[in-house]
Order: structure tokens, then C-alpha cells, then sequence
């Protein structure tokens, strides 16, 4: 089976080589036969990865330890579905899932594309193959998935335990996702820029691809925040760790392309803007998995020895250099006549938005490449931490919130004074009230959580008055209830509903961010049973050890009662579990389940006002003479002996328990940053939605009012 | 000059002077990478550094203190230093893993700033070389 998935990912990349050839040919010599011999060669490319993607899940699933893949990611005491998981653990499958999801989006653009823009299509997918053929080279002679173990251990090293949480199961194929979409709108860019096509009509082909990039990019990081917080022991879901940044950059100028891309297509302009947005989104997501794969820098998530940096650094130089080039080539071509009719239009508010979200990409790169800058610069490696980031992307976010909110507000081409005084009474005065309760709440002074409540609260208004007053004149016009009138409204026009639900969670979503950053309480205790600490007004009393075991893992953990001001509020459960290895020989019975991973749970308890979170460290000291006592004792304890001595392991710590190190933390709001988060997912999926067939098919001669599908922001 | 060249004028002086108060910052607020044997060796008290490294075995707890020592993540040096450090341990930290800690020189001792500890992701290491 090895050896023919081997053959799979060479076939795959012969096809790569073979359908650019046939691509590129068949555009030069306009002839259709091979351009449609290229456009095959996609589809038998996502064939033949959707086999190897098989032959490996099928690996896992049996627990074939004949794979090194599966021998060193999962085992047989792996959860079911964690085992089906454990592909995009690691770096090998991880690279195989970036290349089988680039197929089959490649795929979906070579059935779009030959509906409607043919002209594009060799080129945009000779380059979608030079893409898939990079990584095919990668995974065939640097990461080979395929790679066997002889002899087959009896058992596999395991999961990362950290990693058996549901979100991890999804956030990397949603992270890999949003990278992969992300390369459709530069590959038809590229070709529209070689076939000198610059009109708008690559921009409405990959539309929905850039949009599909921008939802599983805010989804996937989502889900990453999400375990970071209810997952990992340090209390926290942003690090702005140079891969976390990774994510976010190509997310920052995808949202941006969104933004700009309706300009175009409303007023011809920004040609050579959005070509630049488009180039440089697709070309950060292969920066994105550069520094996960590569090591380069100093990263949670960075490789320790990996051998892929060289091959990134001179396929990004030479997108980089490609992309400049064909820019500048075509520069005449992509310039636009027409300017800006006024300072008060949708437009001009996008073109600033545009910059903010620009310039705070430029910000976090600088400071996530800041120690390569700093090593050219000055030959030492130093690097800047989150107080710097926060400096200077608090100021932008707010700036991007006001935005968001002051765009629904305005028309395109301009809009009148009187018209702009009506529309921003409401959301004016709303921020207004919303700073003065802040101000005057019993709350430590913060200006930029402050400020970032206020302009949130303009945005969410401001979104909120428009889509009323346009439901109410429905309601007017159809005669409707006015929630069916507000239903068929956002069915009507889903990019610009979807779009306005999208500002409002992102405002919503930043107003967690915000609370839950600036008044937030932090203690480490260190407590035995009895004993109590205090964090942000409520009592924290550890009440008893837990201790348990399973062929899994062994936890040991605390009953912690919360209480304000002597009344009963919630009992949390934290709890820390060892994951064993193996080797009972070396490490001894007990012993090698203190030798494998170790991981937090944490005893959340959430509601839409704070989030009480705890996490323990028990003390191993005490229980160490009891460990080594047994495990000298009776060094040769099968399985069937092992659960009588970890039954009396967890009696005693739970009967005698040691103290324990504990971390608490009360913070506001966090629950909004989910909230918010799943709003704009949800609003990113209404835009995204396609038009109903039965609306499509509809002749625009006999009924045109209900058929034309209105395409404003 | 027209109004176009003055316009564009405007726009890149500030983008200088933004680009040049991104660069100041950063180097003001950095903290230097170092390896335990160069800390060893050039540290001075009063400055930040970001040691990164391989913990020893035999980190151990006194109180809310973790004390550890670590060493060189490669190369031949055997030197190493120790930590005194509070706040969030990482789950995956032990001995061998590679870890980042922001210290600064406290007397004799490195201590380790406050919630800045991060152990490298295991799971992200890649495998060593196989045979086929």
C-alpha cells in the first residue's frame, strides 16, 4: 500500500507538470484541445491526491505502525476520531492536506471559470499547477507522507495530547483552507495580467474564492483562539506568536481585496490595487505555511530541524519577483481613469479602510519578521512582544471599527450633507451614551477599551439603522410582517447583509477583545485543601483532590467551590492529565505516565458577562518516593498488575493530597469574542451563498424587478 | 507643482515617518535572542533578553518559583543557567523540550519575566529520518 501511494504522489506530480505544459501551450497556441487536456489534468490531479489522502486516513484509522506517519502520530489508545485527525499533525500530512485542498478548489475554479471566463483559465491554471507542483515536490522528495517503518512498532507514539480537543480537529484543514482559496484569485490575477485581461472579470470569477478564503481564515483562527483558551494552561487566546500572525496577515489583505474589489466593480477604479491585493494574499499564505514549516523563526508552533525553509524562501522570491514583473509590465494597462467624486462615498471610506487594514498588515509582519530584520540589521536576533503589537493595532482596529460602521452609511459617488447628518444621529449618539457609561462605570480607566466601546457601538447601530430602514420599506412595499420583510430583504441581497452582519460581529468580537484584556484579574495561588484565594471579587476554595485514570491518560485535579460574598456561585473542575509512554522497561510501571505529555484542563465556567477560568499544577514531589518505590519493587508488573498500582496512586493523592499550584482567572466579556466571531462567520456565509437556481434561470424578459440580484456592498 | 505632486509629497513623508517611528520602536522595545552559553558569557544586568534553549532535567518548584536550567539548543557548549521563574507554565514544558523565557539579570540569578515562558510545540517537531 506504501509503495503505491508513493506512485500516487508521483502520478500527481507528473499531472501537475504535464497540465501547466498543456495549459500554457494551449493559451499561446489558442489551441482549445489542450487547454481542456490542462483543465483534465486538475481534476485527475484531485483524483489522484483524493486517493493518497485515502490510502493514509485508511493508515490511521487501522493503526498501520508500517506508516512512520501513523507511528509517530497516533496510536491504538488514540480516540477514534482524533486518529483520523492526527494526519495534519503533522508536517508530512500536513503538506499532503495543504496540495489535496488546492486541487479541489483548482477544481471548482476550472468549472466556474469555463462557464464564464474561458479567456482566463490557461493561465490561471498552468499557475494553480505550479502551486500544487511545488508542494507535490516538497511532499515527494522533502516530507514524503508515504515514507515505511520496518520493522512496524507494536504501538505508535500517540496524538499530541494537546491537540485531542474537537476545534484543533478542524482549525488546521480550516487554516489550510483559507491559504488554498486564497491562491484561486492570485493565479486568475496572474492571468489576467499575462493575457492583458484586466477588466473586471477576473475579480467577479474569484469573487466567491476570495470570500470562501476570508471565512475559513476567520473560522480557522477562531478555532485556534478557542482552544488556546479553553484548552492550553496559560489563560490567554492571542499570543501574537509569528504563526498566529501567520494567519492573520493574508486574513488583514483579503479583507481588504473584499472591500476594494466592489470598487472596481462599481467604478472601474483600483485596478492596480486590487491586482495587488490579490498577488500579495495568495503570496502570504505561502509565507503563512512557510514560517509554520520552516522554523525560521522562534515560534510555539515552529519546527525544531526542518529541511523545507530553502525550497519557501526561493518559490516566495520568485512569486515575489514574478508578480512585481508582470505588474509592472502591465502597468499601463491596469490604470484607471476615474477618480474620486467625494470624501463623503462609500468609496472613499473602503479606500481608507483599505489603508488601516494595510497598514496594520505591515505592522504585524514587521513584527513577526522583526528578528530576521534585526539580525541583517545589527547582527543580533531580538524580537518585539505583544505590549509592542498592541501599540500600534489597538489604534488601527478602533480606527477599523468606525470604518466599518461609517461605510453602510454613506452612498457610492458621494452622498449629501443633510442625508450624512440623518444617518449618523443615531449611531453618533449611541457611541456618545456608550462612552459616558463606560467613563462613569466602576471600571479601572482604559482609553482604548473605552474608545473601542464607543465606536462599536456606533458601527453595530449604524448597521442596525440601515437594515431597518431598508426592511421597513419592504415591509411598505410587500405588505409583509416585518420580519418576513427583513428575511426576504437579506435573501435578496445576501453580500450586502451578509456584509453588514460580518461588521457587526467584528465589532462585537473586538468589544470582547477589549474588555476582556483591559479589566481582566490574573492570580497564582499555590493551595491544599481548605485553603482559599481571591481573584476579581470572588473567593476560590480548593475543596478536595481528584484523581483518575483510564488506558488514556491519568488526571489529577481539584473540586474548587466559587463564591461572592459567601454565596455559592459555581463549582469548577480543573484537572491536569498524563498522557504514559511506552517504554514500561525503561521508565518502570508508574513511572512512564509521568514521562509522556502532559495538559491542562481547564475548569471554565462561561456566561456572557465573564469567564471564570482555572487551571492546576499538582505537585509529582510527594508522590515521587511512592513512584520509584513501586517501580524499583516490581520492575517486571504486566498490564494486568499496572491498574492496581495506579489505583492506589490516585488513592493516595486523592486521600493526601500535596498543594497544588493553581492559576485563576475572571475575565469580562470573553464570551462576546465568540459571539462576534460567529456572527461575522455566519454573515461571511450569507454573502457567500449563490443565488437561488431557481432565481438564476428566471428570464431577466419576463420579470425583470424580481430577478436582478442587486449588487451593492 | 501640481497638486498631484504635492498630494503624493505629503503621503510619503508620512509614510517615512511612520515607517521610521515603526523602526525606532521596535528596536527600543526588543529584547535580544540569546543562547544560555552567550547569556552566560555577555549578559549585563538591566537589559531583556529572550534565552532560548533546551531545559535540563531536574526543574523543580519552591513555592510559586519554578527553577530550571537550560542550555544550548545545539552545538558543543555544555553551559547552561538557571531560571527563577513565576507565572503560566506551559503544558508541554519538561526537560529536553525547547523553550523561549524573556529574563533579565537579578544579581547572580536570571529572572524570568512574569507569563513570558513558551515551550516550542512538540507535535511540531519534525520526525527524525526513517528508513524505507
Amino acid at each position: 500500500m506504501i509503495t503505491f501511494g508513493r506512485a500516487t504522489l508521483l502520478l500527481a506530480l507528473a499531472l501537475t507538470v504535464f497540465g501547466a505544459g498543456a495549459f500554457i501551450y494551449g493559451g499561446r497556441r489558442e489551441r482549445p484541445e489542450w487547454v481542456a487536456a490542462g483543465r483534465r489534468s486538475v481534476f485527475a490531479l484531485f483524483g489522484v491526491l483524493t486517493v493518497a489522502m485515502a490510502i493514509i486516513e485508511a493508515a490511521f484509522a487501522r493503526s498501520d505502525f508500517s506508516f512512520a506517519l501513523v507511528a509517530s502520530h497516533s496510536s491504538t489508545t488514540t480516540p477514534r476520531l482524533y486518529q483520523l485527525t492526527s494526519m495534519w499533525s503533522s508536517q508530512e500530512g500536513s503538506l499532503l492536506l495543504w496540495v489535496w485542498l488546492l486541487s479541489g478548489w483548482s477544481s471548482l475554479a476550472m468549472v466556474v471559470a469555463r462557464r464564464r471566463a474561458a479567456a482566463l483559465m490557461p493561465y490561471a491554471g498552468a499557475t494553480l499547477l505550479v502551486f500544487a507542483a511545488f508542494f507535490l515536490g516538497l511532499s515527494n522528495f522533502l516530507a514524503n507522507p508515504m515514507t515505511a517503518l520496518n520493522p512496524a512498532p507494536a504501538q505508535g507514539t500517540g496524538l499530541q495530547p494537546l491537540l485531542r480537543y474537537p476545534a484543533m480537529a478542524i482549525h488546521p484543514p480550516m487554516l489550510y483552507s483559507g491559504y488554498t482559496l486564497a491562491i484561486v484569485p492570485l493565479a486568475f490575477a496572474v492571468s489576467a495580467l499575462i493575457s492583458g485581461r484586466v477588466d473586471a472579470t477576473w475579480l467577479r470569477q474569484t469573487r466567491r474564492f476570495a470570500l470562501g478564503s476570508w471565512l475559513a481564515l476567520t473560522f480557522g483562527i477562531l478555532l485556534g483562539a478557542r482552544w488556546s483558551w479553553s484548552e492550553l494552561g496559560w489563560g490567554g487566546y492571542w499570543a501574537w506568536d509569528p504563526v498566529e500572525n501567520a494567519a492573520l496577515l493574508p486574513w488583514l489583505t483579503g479583507t481588504a481585496a473584499l472591500h476594494s474589489l466592489m470598487v472596481q466593480e462599481r467604478r472601474g477604479t483600483l485596478r492596480t490595487w486590487n491586482v495587488f491585493l490579490a498577488l500579495t494574499t495568495g503570496i502570504l499564505a505561502v509565507i503563512g505555511t512557510f514560517l509554520v514549516r520552516s522554523g525560521v523563526l522562534e515560534s510555539i508552533h515552529a519546527f525544531g530541524a526542518s529541511t523545507l525553509g530553502l525550497p519557501f524562501v526561493v518559490f516566495i522570491a520568485l512569486l515575489i519577483a514574478t508578480a512585481a514583473g508582470l505588474v509592472a509590465w502591465r502597468r499601463e494597462a491596469l490604470r484607471s481613469e476615474a477618480r474620486l467624486d467625494s470624501l463623503f462615498s462609500r468609496e472613499a471610506v473602503f479606500i481608507l479602510n483599505n489603508l488601516v487594514l494595510v497598514g496594520m498588515c505591515l505592522v504585524i509582519m514587521w513584527g513577526t519578521f522583526f528578528p530576521l530584520i534585526s539580525e541583517a540589521l545589527t547582527g543580533k536576533r531580538a524580537s518585539v512582544g505583544p505590549p509592542w503589537f498592541g501599540r500600534y493595532t489597538v489604534p488601527l482596529a478602533i480606527a477599523l471599527v468606525l470604518l466599518s460602521g461609517i461605510g453602510p452609511l454613506l452612498a457610492w459617488r458621494g452622498s449629501e450633507w443633510r442625508s450624512v447628518r440623518r444617518s449618523f444621529v443615531v449611531p453618533a449618539a449611541l457611541a456618545l451614551a456608550t462612552a459616558l457609561a463606560a467613563a462613569f462605570a466602576p471600571l479601572p480607566w482604559s482609553l482604548r477599551a473605552f474608545a473601542l466601546f464607543a465606536v462599536a457601538a456606533f458601527t453595530v447601530a449604524a448597521v442596525g439603522q440601515e437594515s431597518l430602514r431598508a426592511a421597513r420599506a419592504r415591509q411598505r412595499s410587500t405588505g409583509r410582517a416585518l420580519p418576513l420583510a427583513a428575511f426576504g430583504l437579506v435573501a435578496r441581497n445576501r453580500r450586502r447583509y451578509g456584509g453588514f452582519l460580518v461588521h457587526a460581529g467584528f465589532a462585537v468580537m473586538l468589544v470582547g477583545v477589549a474588555a476582556s484584556s483591559a479589566f481582566k484579574h490574573v492570580t497564582d495561588a499555590r493551595l491544599g485543601p481548605g485553603q482559599s484565594a481571591k481573584v476579581g471579587g470572588y473567593d476560590v476554595r480548593y475543596v478536595r483532590a481528584t484523581a483518575t485514570y483510564n488506558a488514556e491518560k491519568l488526571s489529577l485535579g481539584a473540586v474548587l467551590d466559587v463564591t461572592r460574598n459567601g454565596k455559592h456561585m459555581w463549582t469548577l473542575r480543573p484537572s491536569r492529565g498524563y498522557y504514559p509512554v511506552a517504554d514500561a522497561a525503561r521508565f518502570g510501571t508508574l513511572g512512564r505516565w509521568f514521562e509522556g505529555e502532559s495538559t491542562s484542563e481547564v475548569g471554565l465556567r462561561a456566561d456572557p458577562r465573564r469567564d471564570v477560568w482555572t487551571a492546576v499544577e499538582p505537585d509529582l514531589q510527594p508522590l515521587q518516593s511512592m513512584i520509584s518505590g513501586i517501580d524499583k519493587r516490581f520492575p517486571l508488573a504486566g498490564p494486568k498488575i499496572e491498574p492496581l498500582f495506579l489505583q492506589a496512586l490516585t488513592e493516595r493523592y486523592r486521600l493526601d493530597p500535596p498543594k497544588a499550584a493553581f492559576r485563576f482567572i475572571v475575565s469580562p466579556m470573553v464570551m462576546w469574542v465568540w459571539i462576534g466571531g460567529i456572527g461575522a462567520v455566519l454573515g461571511g456565509l450569507i454573502a457567500i451563498w449563490p443565488a437561488g437556481v431557481r432565481r438564476r434561470v428566471k428570464s431577466p424578459a419576463t420579470k425583470p424587478a424580481r430577478t436582478t440580484v442587486p449588487v451593492s456592498a | 507643482m501640481n497638486r498631484r505632486t504635492i498630494r503624493a509629497g505629503i503621503a510619503l513623508s508620512l509614510a517615512v515617518l511612520l515607517a521610521s517611528a515603526l523602526a525606532w520602536t521596535s528596536f527600543t522595545a526588543s529584547s535580544q535572542a540569546v543562547a544560555p552559553s552567550a547569556l552566560a558569557r555577555d549578559g549585563k544586568a538591566g537589559h531583556s533578553y529572550q534565552l532560548t534553549g533546551k531545559v535540563l532535567a531536574g526543574y523543580h518548584r519552591a513555592g510559586d518559583v519554578l527553577l530550571f536550567r537550560v542550555r544550548d539548543r545545539s552545538g558543543p557548549s555544555a553551559q547552561s543557567v538557571l531560571v527563577r521563574y513565576t507565572g503560566a507554565v506551559p503544558d508541554p514544558f519538561r526537560a529536553g523540550r525547547e523553550i523561549l523565557v524573556t529574563v533579565d539579570r537579578h544579581g547572580a540569578s536570571w529572572v524570568g519575566e512574569r507569563d513570558s515562558l513558551i515551550t516550542k510545540c512538540p507535535s511540531k517537531f519534525a520526525a527524525a529520518k526513517q528508513t524505507t
